[in-house]
């Protein structure tokens, strides 16, 4: 991965979300992990619709939480999609065959990925969402 | 026994449920046999269902001879083998789809892969002997929310979809965070009757005029800042009138599109699938403002809207009837389209 710029970006409505996706979209490398962690509603579906649009996907991002992952092919480089608020843990991660996406040509995005933290590598990007003042307002903790 | 009529094995592995069933003619449901429900005593109970594929490879050979004994025929008797290769999760895909490729090459029968959603619409075959295309569809599940127009057997096309959350995952959620707990979309159901709906009022988000897509994630947002601010006050949070008044502003929206769509498209008939069709305010509200068109409104009974195998093997039957068949190369494909 790029050298992204860590610390704490405050996200005041839509348009600094994108730019973060996009950034963080810039840095990415075949394999690369990001790992977003966040409560409902912070915005890691947002941010990943932004992630991929910065990779040339045109295709719309939706929630993948019922099929745990989305691939996206189209992209400069392949996106891997995960969502795994349903899954128990790790294992589980690697039962709908994590191990054989994570780390290979996808760059993954994965949210809710404190989940399954065990197994990710120690390279990811954690990006840790939360609310901010305003109710349009976000803030990105990127470590 | 084995009569004249056309018999489909169909095989379902895309998600939670390991199903097979096996249908005649395709309308005609003789075994239907859902795994889940098998051991429903034990798997109950707020869990996050089970998704290892291994779970689905440990079941299906038993599901599929249930299925055949329910239905009293022999393999042998079978005349076609339809099975789900998408969308759902690859490795459950996989199980159903080896399975099916297996028995079609050892049978030497046709071998039909069959789109999930295809089949959730196709559910309304087995419960309308009478219903024939065209009409609008309505989709609405965990994954997926929908609205579909089905031109013919074998033709639809997907006018309108999500953008972010699916409606039943909308549930899924909110219910978690005021404490109703898994599955949500039933809980909220059943809280919201004893809810005021119009309690608290939640921004109904329609998108762009004449767009049939939805978006229930600022919607999510909006009930999230409710209880963070109310939790603030010090206020007490009334449950019930939070899954009221949140289910309502997701229900509206739907009915709203679909019966929309139904008019534009000059459709009589509204034909629900998927497991939030299971809804009772959402069909409730739907026949409401589809009887102001005197459009029709229908709905699979629950066991046919939950995933299942039945709807496949219907599904099959009519891609068949349509000249479809699918080669021992067919593959899963976790991100099928409509």
């Amino acid at each position: 991965m790029k050298e992204i710029k860590k610390g704490i970006v405050e996200l005041e409505g839509r348009g600094a979300t994108r730019k973060l996706g996009l950034e963080i979209a810039n840095a990415l490398e075949p394999g690369d992990v990001v790992a977003l962690v966040g409560e409902l509603g912070t915005g890691k579906t947002a941010l990943t619709g932004y992630i991929a649009e910065g990779l040339g996907i045109k295709e719309e991002v939706v929630s993948p939480t019922f099929t745990i992952v989305k691939l996206y092919e189209e992209g400069r480089i392949p996106l891997a999609h995960f969502d795994i608020y349903r899954l128990g843990g790790s294992e589980e991660l690697l039962d709908v065959g994590a191990g054989e996406i994570i780390g290979g040509r996808y760059a993954s995005v994965i949210e809710w990925a404190d989940i399954a933290a065990d197994i990710l590598p120690a390279d990811s990007l954690l990006v840790h969402l939360s609310y901010g003042e305003g109710e349009d307002e976000r803030r990105a903790e990127i470590l | 026994m084995k009569d004249d009529r056309l018999l489909t094995l169909g095989i379902e592995t895309s998600c939670d449920e390991t199903a097979a069933a096996v249908v005649a003619d395709g309308r005609i449901v003789m075994s239907n046999i859902i795994s889940s429900q098998i051991d429903i005593h034990t798997q109950y109970g707020g869990v996050v269902p089970e998704i290892a594929s291994r779970k689905h490879l440990e079941r299906i050979n038993d599901v599929i001879q249930n299925a055949l004994n329910d239905a009293e025929v022999r393999a042998s008797d079978i005349d076609l083998i339809g099975v789900t290769y998408g969308p759902g999760l690859v490795g459950a895909l996989l199980i159903g789809v080896a399975a099916a490729k297996t028995m079609a090459y050892a049978l030497d029968k046709p071998l039909i892969g069959v789109n999930h959603m295809h089949g959730h619409i196709a559910a309304n075959y087995l419960e309308y002997q009478e219903l024939d295309p065209p009409f609008m569809s309505l989709v609405v599940s965990g994954g997926h929310t929908e609205i579909v127009n089905v031109t013919d057997y074998n033709k639809c096309e997907k006018i309108g979809g999500t953008r972010d959350d699916a409606a039943g995952e909308a549930f899924d959620k909110i219910a978690r965070v005021i404490g109703l707990g898994y599955p949500g979309g039933p809980k909220i159901d059943r809280a919201a009757r004893e809810g005021d709906r119009n309690a608290i009022h939640f921004k109904r988000v329609y998108l762009e005029e004449g767009s049939y897509d939805f978006s229930f994630s600022g919607l999510k947002t909006q009930a999230l800042n409710y209880l963070n601010s109310e939790r603030q006050a010090g206020r007490e949070i009334n449950t019930n009138d939070v899954a009221a008044s949140f289910q309502e502003a997701v229900v509206e929206v739907i009915a709203d599109k679909a019966v929309s769509a139904a008019l534009e498209f000059k459709r009589n008939k509204i034909v629900m699938a998927g497991g939030v069709a299971s809804n009772t305010r959402l069909r409730e509200l739907l026949e409401e403002k589809a009887a102001e068109h005197g459009i029709e409104i229908l709905k699979p009974s629950p066991l046919l809207c939950t995933d299942n195998a039945a709807m496949i093997a219907s599904a099959a039957y009519y891609a068949y009837r349509c000249g479809e068949r699918s080669g021992f190369d067919l593959d899963a494909v976790p991100g099928l389209e409509f």
